[in-house]
């Protein structure tokens, strides 16, 4: 390697790792400092007004009811809509990878399209199927004969119908990566399968599930992360509610620090998030290990 | 470095129908009864799983394009009475859509073809250079993967507003520049270029900043369009950072004028429709035309990395 070999490679990394510094690392940094302060909108006006207060943003959002529910729809939405979108993809790409089917890459177009469409437009597409009265999707359930349901403003619906259009618009990406997974399958071990006489659930259980192991992971991870970072869909479909029902924690702190400006409070419950991804990766990854 | 999709398809390869009917026994899939049932279910699951896919995107343009009130009718209408375009008309006389359409278009235009070669950069140089403290480096970027941006969103909203970059283009484009994801995604590929290559180059005199351009670019052009295509895309259709930082209306994107117009016009549902279509096309139709770069990248760069 040439002496100047090492120069040019700091000039190659160097824009990225100045805007990332600047621009992300930093920023997280000093939202762990600003968590400790009163940061409020008199503060946006004149930085002086701050001051340091140690751990009492966190001690307020212990005793903050709605800091409590917004959790717990946060995890209701990642708990019940993650499984959900992963078995979705995962159908989807057995489906898909099945010998007899033809036209493979047409549907794979088909389910991959939701994903790539803007999600602040398909939600307010899916507001109108979801209408009590105009929407198609209860004339579809009265067919069957299901009494109209109230999807979006019914406390028990509203976050059910949230799941279900995330489902419908997200299961495409992870079916990709499931499709991938499964065509580095060895095919021996079909083989191998099929002299043993195991059936095709058998195949399944003993050997596509455990060959998908890293690909479970990897989906389950971003899936999760994802989920855990719910915001667009309630802000556009409901604003949190009915009864507060859909407000999620980014929700939560996107309203208490840019709507009422107190940056503070709202970083404290960004970093209450961070965590919350951070232990359930940790607890996927142990699920994963003790498998192997 | 070939990305056909072609080849995998079944009927495409030299399989003989024999093969392919046998080899369907082995599928992981599991069909039940005679093998004829079986596959009838298996294409009406597929076709009705496609109808799913694709049904409130066919009803948004189906109700964009219905005489104002029709989508508010009992029993709902699926096509519309007789076609009209006037709300296309009004989304850009009335509603000012061209403006938010242009702003949406210059923001997710410059951050792809920055980040394109801010990210090719760094992603070359954590493959193939070698420097103090890289693998380090890498670590640590590996590590900003598992935090959540909205952690950043608030500092970086005061910092913007130190730089006084509130409610400007720049306030967006500036933190969509470099992503660990593109780096990661580049690395991963600028890896397979031969070594002999870019040394070869340096013992003709080359430049390292003539090496990039001349060898290392041509050689990973598909990832480059993968990358491309991905981050026009995600900056289209990002939501939340656009409506914190661009305060004023001027200035908004497609998503966030949307998010604000189904506040006053909810009730104007074909106009809506009208506005979700503008929005999510341009998008619908990069991706229809280069499908088979994102396809392919996002199957390759998630489960190799």
């Amino acid at each position: 390697m040439p002496a100047d070999g090492t120069s040019a490679a700091w000039l190659f990394v160097a824009p990225a790792l100045v805007l990332i510094g600047v621009f992300f690392f930093l920023p997280v940094a000093a939202a762990l400092v600003l968590s400790l302060t009163d940061f409020d909108i008199y503060a946006v006006a004149s930085t002086s007004n701050t001051r340091f207060v140690g751990l009492r943003n966190y001690a307020q959002l212990l005793h903050t009811p709605l800091f409590w529910s917004s959790l717990r729809n946060t995890f209701y939405f990642a708990i019940v809509g993650g499984p959900l979108t992963i078995g979705v993809s995962l159908g989807a790409a057995l489906l898909l990878n099945a010998k007899v089917v033809r036209w493979k890459s047409v549907f794979r177009t088909i389910y991959f399209t939701p994903f790539v469409t803007t999600l602040v437009a398909v939600a307010i597409v899916w507001r109108y199927l979801y209408h009590t009265r105009y929407g198609l999707l209860n004339y579809a359930l009265d067919a069957v004969g299901i009494a109209p349901i109230d999807w979006l403003g019914d406390p028990r619906w509203a976050m059910p119908a949230i799941i279900v259009m995330a489902v419908w618009k997200n299961f495409g990406y992870n079916m990709l990566i499931f499709i991938a997974g499964l065509q580095s399958i060895p095919e021996e071990l079909y083989d191998a399968a099929n002299v043993d006489g195991a059936g095709p659930w058998r195949t399944f259980i003993s050997v596509t599930l455990p060959m998908l192991g890293p690909t479970l992971l990897f989906v389950g991870v971003i899936t999760m992360i994802g989920y855990f970072q719910l915001f667009a869909e309630p802000y556009v479909m409901t604003q949190g509610g009915p009864l507060r029902s859909t407000t999620s924690v980014v929700l939560l702190m996107y309203e208490e620090g840019f709507r009422w400006w107190r940056m503070g409070y709202a970083a404290s419950i960004a970093f209450v998030l961070f965590v919350v991804i951070l232990i359930a990766t940790l607890i996927q990854i142990r699920i994963q290990r003790g498998r192997e | 470095m070939t990305l056909g999709t072609g080849n995998r398809e079944p009927g495409t390869g030299a399989e003989s129908s024999e093969q392919r009917a046998a080899s369907s026994l082995r599928s992981p899939f599991p069909v039940p009864g005679s093998r004829f049932a079986g596959t009838a279910l298996l294409y009406i699951t597929l076709i009705l799983g496609a109808a799913i896919s694709l049904f409130p995107l066919f009803w948004m343009v189906s109700a964009s394009l219905m005489p104002t009130g029709e989508a508010s009718t009992y029993p709902p209408r699926v096509l519309p009475s007789r076609v009209t375009f006037e709300h296309y008309g009004a989304l850009f006389t009335r509603l000012n859509l061209g403006r938010y359409l242009l702003n949406s278009a210059v923001i997710a235009l410059t951050v792809t073809i920055a980040s394109l070669a801010v990210n090719s950069m760094a992603g070359y140089a954590f493959a193939k250079l070698r420097f103090r403290g890289r693998d380090r480096l890498f670590r640590l970027l590996g590590a900003g993967l598992v935090l959540p941006t909205q952690v950043a969103m608030l500092p970086l909203f005061l910092l913007m507003k130190q730089l006084g970059l509130i409610n400007s283009y720049w306030g967006v484009i500036i933190p969509g520049l470099s992503s660990i994801f593109g780096i990661f995604l580049i690395r991963q590929y600028a890896q397979s270029i031969p070594d002999d290559m870019l040394d070869a180059a340096r013992i003709d005199g080359a430049s390292e900043l003539r090496i990039y351009r001349s060898v290392v670019l041509p050689g990973i052009v598909p990832i480059l369009a993968t990358l491309a295509i991905w981050t026009f895309l995600a900056t289209w259709n990002d939501f939340m950072w656009p409506l914190i930082v661009l305060s004023d209306e001027s200035h908004y994107t497609l998503p966030v004028a949307l998010a604000n117009l189904v506040g006053e016009h909810v009730q104007d549902t074909e106009l809506m429709m009208a506005s979700s279509v503008l929005t999510i096309f341009p998008v619908l139709l990069v991706f229809l035309f280069l499908q088979r770069y994102y396809i392919q990248g996002v199957m390759a760069g998630s489960v190799k990395g």
